[in-house]
């Protein structure tokens, strides 16, 4: 069973969001999808100041074996992006949930369709 | 339901992540590609190949079949029993059936290895033209096959077979010995040194379990084709097929126009494709800004024409993207990959581009 932070809110496809408290919102992806996706090479993130519908594809994340889009799971505004991980894109593999985030939005609106912990393992489990 | 090989249930308590590849429940990796991809360049890694095919041809005229069946020429195996051959068998357009490993065992036996997802339409071409030649056909369905490979491959399995390692320690490159009941081969899908065995089902654990003890590391056919593309090898079906011909695949210097009395199916096609002039070329592509090429991205040689993407991935090795690409024939040094709406540089190469785990770029 892959880790899944109660605090944290999910999408379906498969993204986390967290709370900063201080207006923004960090965005990466879970650990389900980095252990499906397997060994990360390449990483391209969205740049700043860009204006993200929700569910809007916005960044890409590729493994050894295959591309796949991140989509935005809330709108808003990319504040900042982790070069960190298009540096060392293992980060994501290594953690997903910390060093491995991928950007940070503000001016978010859609948290309400988020999942909670509970619901992402449901979907995941269908 | 897709076939299990005897090695199942081993991949299943060595925790491999297992996929449908042509039919098969194949183990994809083990935890992590890219350590599996290191393990072989730097030290040994065992694969389950036993979704290959396994076919021995007996009969006298075995040598004449293939000598009619196949684009190289198996003559050039005749003064050395144990010797194998890489060769193209190709349809009457000149297109690819397959590509195989013949060994040349005895005058009256050869033995070949045929792709896992090229299995029924190999063996239907192979009967349908061996009853002529009198010889029989045998799909070898009571062996397995692992592949060892590595630098430190060979040693890890003589220690294996401890006393029996003197029947194999002095064999050459790309040839062949019996020990026992294994089939041994130094060759293999890697660019490195190492063996593929050839084993009766029932022995294939026990054999695994060994090589494991000694610090084999298991890998699954995620690591096999990172290897193979860096070691700039094609895989059938992606970097060509029965639409393609060998001299736009690479693989010219596998099809023996010699002697030229040989008459082999699918040679007058090739000898028109030559007369006209030979349009194409497979070709290495290195990426030269950042990204992941991918088979079937669009490749753009400025003022000569367009091609394509036949393989491509990120090389562990290198740390960078590689490919190999169809491309407008000529001899361009450059040329562009669309990635994602997108047009990237790429450095035109001769493959391999790791030779004995050293990048050659």
């Amino acid at each position: 069973m892959s880790n899944l932070p109660q605090e944290l809110k999910y999408s379906k496809s498969h993204e986390w969001v967290r709370d900063e408290g201080d207006g923004t919102y960090t965005v990466g992806i879970t650990d389900h999808a980095q252990g499906l996706l397997g060994d990360m090479v390449f990483i391209e993130l969205p740049e700043i100041d860009r204006e993200l519908g929700a569910e809007e594809e916005c960044a890409v994340v590729e493994s050894v074996k295959a591309a796949s889009d991140v989509y935005a799971p809330v709108a808003g505004t990319v504040v900042e992006r982790n070069s960190a991980v298009e540096e060392s894109p293992e980060l994501v593999n290594q953690d997903p949930y910390g060093d491995g985030w991928l950007f940070r939005l503000k001016d978010v609106s859609g948290l309400e369709d988020l999942l909670d912990a509970d619901g992402y393992a449901a979907s995941i489990e269908e | 339901m897709p076939k299990q090989t005897p090695l199942y249930a081993t991949h299943v308590a060595e925790g491999a992540k297992l996929v449908d590849f042509a039919g098969w429940d194949m183990p994809i990796h083990y935890g992590s590609q890219l350590e599996e991809h290191h393990m072989v360049r730097r030290a040994a890694g065992i694969f389950d190949v036993s979704h290959m095919c396994v076919v021995d041809l007996h009969g006298n005229r075995s040598r004449d079949l293939l000598r009619f069946l196949m684009a190289n020429d198996v003559a050039r195996l005749d003064a050395t029993p144990g010797k194998a051959l890489y060769s193209c068998m190709l349809n009457e357009r000149g297109g690819v059936i397959d590509d195989l490993i013949i060994y040349h065992m005895e005058t009256v036996w050869y033995r070949l290895v045929v792709n896992a997802g090229t299995r029924d339409k190999d063996l239907a071409w192979l009967v349908r033209h061996a009853s002529s030649f009198d010889v029989e056909v045998i799909e070898r369905t009571d062996l397995a096959m692992v592949a060892v490979q590595g630098p430190e491959a060979r040693n890890k399995v003589h220690s294996v077979l401890e006393g029996d390692a003197v029947k194999v320690e002095g064999l050459s490159r790309f040839s062949a010995a019996e020990v026992g009941e294994l089939f041994i081969a130094r060759t293999g899908y890697t660019g490195e040194d190492g063996y593929e065995i050839v084993v009766p089902t029932e022995q294939v654990e026990d054999l695994w379990h060994k090589l494991r003890e000694v610090g084999v590391t298991p890998c699954g056919l995620g690591a096999r084709d990172t290897l193979r593309l860096e070691a700039g090898m094609n895989l059938y079906g992606q970097d060509m097929d029965e639409n393609t011909s060998p001299l736009i695949s690479g693989l010219a210097w596998t099809v023996a126009m010699n002697p030229e009395g040989r008459k082999f199916i699918g040679r007058e096609v090739l000898e028109a494709e030559r007369e006209r002039g030979i349009g194409q070329r497979l070709v290495g592509l290195l990426l030269e800004e950042k990204g992941v090429l991918r088979a079937h991205q669009k490749v753009i040689v400025e003022g000569v024409g367009e091609g394509e993407t036949t393989s491509g991935s990120f090389s562990p090795t290198m740390g960078k993207a590689i490919a190999l690409a169809r491309i407008p024939a000529g001899d361009a040094e450059e040329c562009l990959v669309e990635i994602r709406g997108r047009q990237l540089k790429a450095r035109i190469v001769k493959p391999p581009f790791v030779r004995n785990g050293k990048p050659l770029y």
